[in-house]
């Protein structure tokens, strides 16, 4: 097939913008062909597509494709889309983050983003460390890996992106890896469709950090882990207490209909032509 | 034209709203909240959006998000939240997003003394964010003049592409005064200048002509690329010398270019003053009394030169003010920050600060008292001279 002929073509940036800062070998391109696969499956126009992400190796895929695109700061990538998505409700935005970037600087926006359910599509490329700083030590690297700030190997338990983004109210949950490319297309074709807040959590790899202090420099190594230690959402089930604890599950975990944050406030702005709502109400506290 | 009493807070929100500000983000806190409270009423009923942040950084955040998919966009705070803000507004001058920040000023540093008035956070309006960069900031010194500061800050902000700080301080912020709100016309309100090429000639960040370049919002057909790396004028990150240079040298300009605009002030018998006071925001009042004092009481020459924009630094006014003058009296709520620049023009021999950071205001009595030092006595180093005249007062 010509390069032509591939249908994503027309949505990648040529001038200037190739080639790309990623190592050879890397995910990320995986997971950036998935999205513009799902951009061109769902037919939308490119100019009602944003996408806005943060900083680090994953932080650089907006430069490269032909929406409209916006390169925040580290970790803040969830509120400017917050505003860009208040101001124009009717595009698609897309959030692209790395895992530092989303829960470590960026987890408070991440559990805020979810709690609201505004529509954005959070996808996070997690490789379980800091790429483009060096290899240092992220909110999901495993227990015992070897990073460049810990160097006695890692202590800290790492952040379940799924569990904590279904905690906090998200409306879609899945998770995938970039070896299962086809897969991946589904599910983040899945994610935008849905209204709410959608969170997909890519896991990819470093080998350049992280796998080369860890015994897997190359990265077909690192693809054959997560072919080989990734287990269906519906097998894991069946497994049940079975199943080991490092096993990446993949699959859909959420998928809900709930209010949208946009479309609650369409509400608020007809309330607002009418008088304020009286001051005694019953409020229900508690867990909705 | 009705006659109302209304407070600072009240008064800039209601000037964001009159120039059309349809986006507010913020995070509670005192002495700024009554903005947030009224904009969450007041902007649904004109269609905009109002949103509790996270956080300040957030905030700021979600204001800039809002300014690129084309909404006038503000959000309100006060020092703690101002610190917080600051990677963001960098972002926002490197990215040339048009947004507006009102600082409440409270008395610092940290947590401080919530909520005793301030003016601390002039310094770090200007140089909070880190690299080299341009800044507006306006300092209102009444309640109508907080309504008309917001309007002129979101006016700046649009037209220059850039951030604008309002620098108000707890007793403007908190003042209530009677004052009559001006109708705004068709002229008073500026927009971002939207391109007119096409798509495909849009540079985003590039005009040879006005150093301001068009700004299109997200989701009208003008699809481009925008980052907090230094970039070229199609917004993509670049490392070349011949890009960067021009680039930062446009973005100073644009601002440099418009001085006579952007530097505002009022002047009260600068002209055969002996002695002249600099003064903004709320100590201008102060200075206002002490002179009205000094001259029916005991007919001195004082002048008073009262800066409405801190940032750029209105030297050409201070300069011109100060040219006959002997002494140079500068009262702010800090120990010295737009005394710096005074005494940058005007030579340290001949400015007399007064400052105070205890959460207190500068009364028109401590201006006197800086009065009253002898013309002929060189104050060499000003907080010595202080010391010296507050010593004879006690």
């Amino acid at each position: 097939m010509k390069r032509h002929d591939q249908g994503t073509y027309e949505y990648l940036r040529h001038h200037k913008k190739f080639p790309h800062v990623w190592c050879a070998g890397c995910g990320i391109g995986i997971v950036m062909g998935s999205l513009l696969r799902s951009v061109q499956q769902l037919e939308l126009a490119q100019d009602d597509v944003a996408v806005v992400s943060g900083i680090g190796c994953t932080g650089r895929m907006p430069a490269y494709m032909d929406f409209n695109t916006l390169h925040t700061t580290h970790g803040r990538a969830l509120a400017f889309a917050t505003g860009l998505k208040l101001a124009r409700p009717e595009m698609t935005v897309l959030v692209i983050m790395g895992d530092g970037d989303a829960l470590a600087i960026g987890g408070n926006h991440f559990i805020h983003a979810a709690r609201r359910n505004i529509g954005l599509t959070a996808i996070v490329v997690n490789n379980s460390i800091y790429g483009m700083t060096g290899g240092q030590t992220s909110p999901t690297t495993p227990l015992a890996a070897l990073t460049a700030t810990a160097p006695y190997g890692h202590i800290e338990p790492s952040f379940p992106i799924c569990d904590l983004a279904m905690a906090a109210g998200a409306s879609f949950v899945a998770r995938s890896t970039v070896y299962h490319a086809a897969e991946l297309d589904k599910v983040i074709e899945q994610a935008m469709r849905n209204k709410g807040f959608s969170v997909v959590e890519v896991v990819s790899y470093c080998h350049t950090t992280f796998g080369r202090v860890n015994n897997m420099k190359s990265p077909i190594q690192m693809m054959r882990q997560l072919k080989e230690n990734s287990i269906t959402v519906q097998a894991a089930e069946k497994l049940g207490d079975e199943l080991p604890e490092d096993k990446i599950v993949r699959g859909v975990f959420r998928d809900e209909e709930k209010p949208e944050f946009t479309e609650l406030y369409d509400q608020v702005i007809e309330q607002a032509h009418g008088p304020l709502p009286p001051r005694k109400r019953t409020v229900r506290r508690g867990w909705f | 034209m009705t006659v109302q009493l209304l407070q600072g807070n009240n008064a800039c929100a209601m000037g964001a709203l009159a120039v059309g500000c349809r986006f507010y983000a913020g995070y509670p806190i005192t002495p700024s909240s009554e903005i947030a409270e009224f904009l969450s009423r007041e902007l649904p009923k004109l269609g905009g959006k109002f949103i509790q942040m996270e956080d300040e950084i957030a905030s700021i955040a979600a204001v800039i998000g809002a300014s690129v998919g084309g909404l006038k966009a503000m959000t309100a705070t006060s020092g703690p939240g101002f610190s917080l803000m600051q990677e963001n507004i960098g972002y926002a001058i490197v990215a040339e997003i048009p947004c507006v920040v009102v600082n409440v000023m409270r008395a610092g540093p940290s947590t401080g003394l919530p909520t005793s008035p301030s003016q601390g956070d002039v310094m770090q309006a200007r140089w909070g964010t880190h690299g080299d960069h341009p800044i507006i900031a306006l300092a209102p010194a009444s309640v109508r003049e907080a309504f008309d500061l917001t309007v002129a800050a979101f006016n700046f902000a649009e037209k220059f592409r850039t951030p604008v700080i309002v620098l108000m301080d707890e007793v403007v912020g908190h003042m209530r005064e009677k004052i009559v709100l001006p109708e705004l016309g068709p002229t008073d309100i500026v927009k971002r200048e939207m391109p007119t090429v096409p798509p495909e000639w849009y540079e985003p960040f590039g005009n040879p002509v006005s150093d301001v370049p068009a700004l299109a919002p997200f989701g009208e057909g003008y699809r481009y690329h925008i980052t907090g790396l230094l970039h070229d004028p199609r917004g993509f990150p670049t490392e070349r010398l011949d890009e960067i240079q021009p680039w930062i040298e446009r973005v100073f300009r644009k601002i440099d270019r418009h001085l006579d605009e952007i530097c505002m002030w009022d002047e009260d018998g600068v002209e055969d003053a002996r002695v002249l006071v600099v003064a903004y925001g709320a100590t201008a009042r102060s200075a206002q009394q002490a002179i009205r004092i000094a001259r029916a009481r005991y007919g001195r020459k004082v002048g008073l030169l009262r800066l409405k924009t801190l940032w750029p630094f209105p030297e050409a006014a201070v300069e011109r003010a100060a040219a006959n003058t002997q002494r140079v009296i500068v009262p702010e709520m800090n120990l010295g920050q737009i005394a710096l620049e005074v005494e940058r023009i005007v030579g340290r021999g001949k400015v007399i600060r007064v400052g105070r950071a205890d959460g207190h205001i500068v009364t028109p009595d401590e201006i006197l008292d800086a009065m009253r030092v002898p013309l002929t006595q060189p104050v060499t180093v000003p907080s010595r001279a202080l010391e010296r005249y507050r010593e004879g007062a006690q």
